[in-house]
């Protein structure tokens, strides 16, 4: 890992805002797909493909990688574009997103693309992935970490209970995972279509580490994944505070956005406000 | 007769016939795969004892997975391994795990192509006095629909500890199905298994029927062949251990009688039945009666009890064979 100076902070808030580029325009080419979610999480795929991930692009099944599973596999737009942007596949490929015979499907299917780690869509699934990957890691004595990203909705899931459940009882110090609580789901605010709150007492109870950040502030994200790797009595998770549609003034907590794609004008005017965003991007040609 | 080649039991329709429920023969090959492959793990649901990885579980406990009564996370956990080098069975009752956590499965295990073994116990009506909750009979056919799985219903304890040895050498999810109570042993050591195959279990002159049975019922085939055989009526009976892929080209080749009668301890859609009805359409219209739970859920009872109840023993099978000859032109 890179010594995180002020220069390397920068660097990846830069890589943030081409992949919330890169995101908007496969998303306005697929003409579906998952908008405010994906954004939002963009500050932490850039912390992820960028800094914390021990991972090789050209060589994705290498048996020494970390694991990245995305559960709440409809922000996998956010993930496509780290991925292409850090050299898995050609930036190109993500105009393929959602389209007849592309890698990139509409949810992440681990056989079509490798690097998803993770076949998964109906929520909830995730962290039990991730669970089976890091007690296979424990068996065989490996040293790489997982880490699972997770929504707050599917929360909702009585599955991911089940999981939260059983990584408490086998103390599972090589599992960090991050949910991303940006209180949004189809329907509305979590608060109003199902209450998740207290989340982090109820994260305590279950035996689990908990560190709650800004999930939009790199420096602090990463800091907070250094300390959950210093756990190692418990699973940790980051609770992981973004603001749904980030970047994009329109879009900006908005629950209509979960489920839907900027059309044309939109999206024209979503990546204008992004490239001019404190003009780091400004001079880059398009 | 039964077929000579095969090494079958041949005490099978003595009176004190050896008899042993399929979920021992999972067991014992468990222990096997244990100490024969370092990279078997076995989960359960809070069903250790029941799915009979006891054994397991204490000569390898660090291989063994105690998940609580959580079916989905099992699944997902074991898809997680799976993907990860490790070759993991998943214990459970089938209507739980494969039918609680059905689209967990599917997701995580089949589309993703993990290396997962689910084996689905307490299949069928002869799960007996813990009455129809419990007793899986819609598992093939939830199990059959989806691309890339292969189905295996052991017809016997024996054969059921070669079938799991094997399904941990074959890449790929697999579903494998067991039954509670005690069934009769029809097989033997030496009777040679090859996954994916249908045998030919009674053979005889001139056959006019061929009775196609999965699990346990098909000693009551057997049974049937052999009453039928005194009254003058000649039939095939074989063995369906492999439900998808369905061994199509065996399976043709015994349907050369023209009339094919198809037993199972499942419902009749859906399962063996369905899957054959499925390929005669395709390859060869022919008649056809099914033997199995007519669309109805059975109820608490001996195992015995309810297989006479339902119409799966030799009686209605033998009834179903005179029926699909009155069809046969």
């Amino acid at each position: 890992m890179f010594e995180l100076n002020d220069a390397k902070i920068i660097e990846l808030e830069e890589k943030a805002n081409k992949i919330r580029e890169l995101t908007i325009s496969s998303l306005l080419e697929a003409g579906s797909g998952h908008s405010a979610g994906s954004l939002g999480m963009a500050d932490i795929f850039a912390a992820f493909y960028f800094h914390l991930l021990n991972h090789d692009p050209k060589n994705p099944e290498w048996d020494e990688r970390d694991r990245l599973v995305l559960s709440n596999g409809h922000i996998c737009p956010v993930r496509y574009a780290a991925m292409a942007l850090s050299g898995y596949f050609p930036i190109e490929e993500l105009k393929t997103l959602r389209k007849i015979n592309s890698r990139l499907q509409g949810h992440p299917h681990r056989t079509s693309l490798p690097g998803v780690e993770t076949t998964s869509g109906p929520l909830g699934e995730g962290v039990s992935q991730s669970i089976g990957i890091a007690l296979a890691a424990r068996l065989d004595k490996k040293k790489y970490h997982i880490y699972c990203v997770s929504s707050d909705g599917e929360h909702q899931e009585g599955n991911t209970w089940e999981a939260v459940m059983f990584a408490g009882k086998q103390k599972l110090d090589n599992l960090t995972l991050i949910i991303d609580r940006n209180n949004i789901q189809i329907d509305g605010f979590t608060e109003d279509v199902m209450p998740l709150e207290p989340l982090k007492e109820k994260y305590e109870a279950f035996n689990w580490h908990v560190l709650e950040v800004d999930g939009n502030n790199i420096r602090a994200f990463i800091d907070a994944s250094a300390q959950a790797k210093s756990i190692h009595e418990k699973p940790t998770v980051i609770i992981a505070h973004t603001i749904p549609g980030k970047g994009v003034d329109f879009m900006e907590n908005d629950f209509t956005w979960h489920g839907k794609t900027p059309d044309k004008d939109q999206a024209k005017k979503a990546l204008s406000e992004l490239r001019t965003l404190e003009g780091k991007i400004e001079s880059e040609s398009q | 007769m039964l077929n000579p080649y095969l090494h079958l039991n041949s005490k099978l329709f003595d009176k004190e016939a050896e008899a042993k429920p399929t979920r021992d023969g999972y067991g014992e090959g468990l222990v096997f795969l244990g100490t024969t492959n370092p990279n078997v793990v076995v989960l359960t649901a809070d069903l250790s004892d029941s799915t009979r990885c006891e054994e397991f579980a204490k000569r390898f406990p660090e291989r063994f997975f105690e998940c609580g009564v959580a079916e989905q996370n099992m699944a997902a956990i074991a898809a997680g391994m799976g993907v990860t080098g490790k070759i993991p069975f998943v214990s459970s009752y089938a209507t739980f795990s494969p039918g609680k956590n059905w689209e967990t499965i599917r997701t995580t295990i089949v589309y993703n192509e993990a290396n997962v073994k689910i084996a689905g116990h307490h299949s069928g009506i002869v799960t007996g006095p813990d009455g129809a909750t419990h007793q899986a009979t819609e598992d093939i056919a939830i199990t059959r629909a989806w691309p890339g799985i292969r189905v295996i219903v052991p017809c016997d304890a024996i054969e059921a500890k070669k079938a799991t040895i094997l399904a941990a050498e074959t890449k790929g999810p697999v579903y494998l199905r067991f039954t509670r109570d005690k069934t009769p042993i029809i097989t033997t050591d030496k009777t040679p298994y090859t996954p994916g195959k249908a045998q030919t279990f009674w053979v005889s002159d001139n056959p006019e029927v061929t009775i196609f049975a999965t699990g346990h019922l098909l000693y009551y085939a057997l049974l049937a062949a052999k009453n039928l055989e005194k009254n003058g009526i000649n039939v095939l009976v074989a063995n369906v251990s492999c439900i998808k892929p369905l061994d199509g080209e065996s399976v043709l080749e015994l349907a050369k009688t023209g009339a094919v009668v198809s037993v199972e301890d499942h419902q009749v859609t859906g399962g063996l039945g369905g899957a054959l009805s499925e390929f005669f359409a395709r390859n060869k219209p022919l008649p056809m009666e099914f033997v199995g739970l007519q669309d109805t859920f059975a109820e608490s009872g001996k195992a015995l009890e309810l297989i006479k109840k339902y119409g799966m023993d030799e009686v209605a099978i033998e009834k179903a064979v005179k029926k699909v000859l009155t069809r046969k032109k």
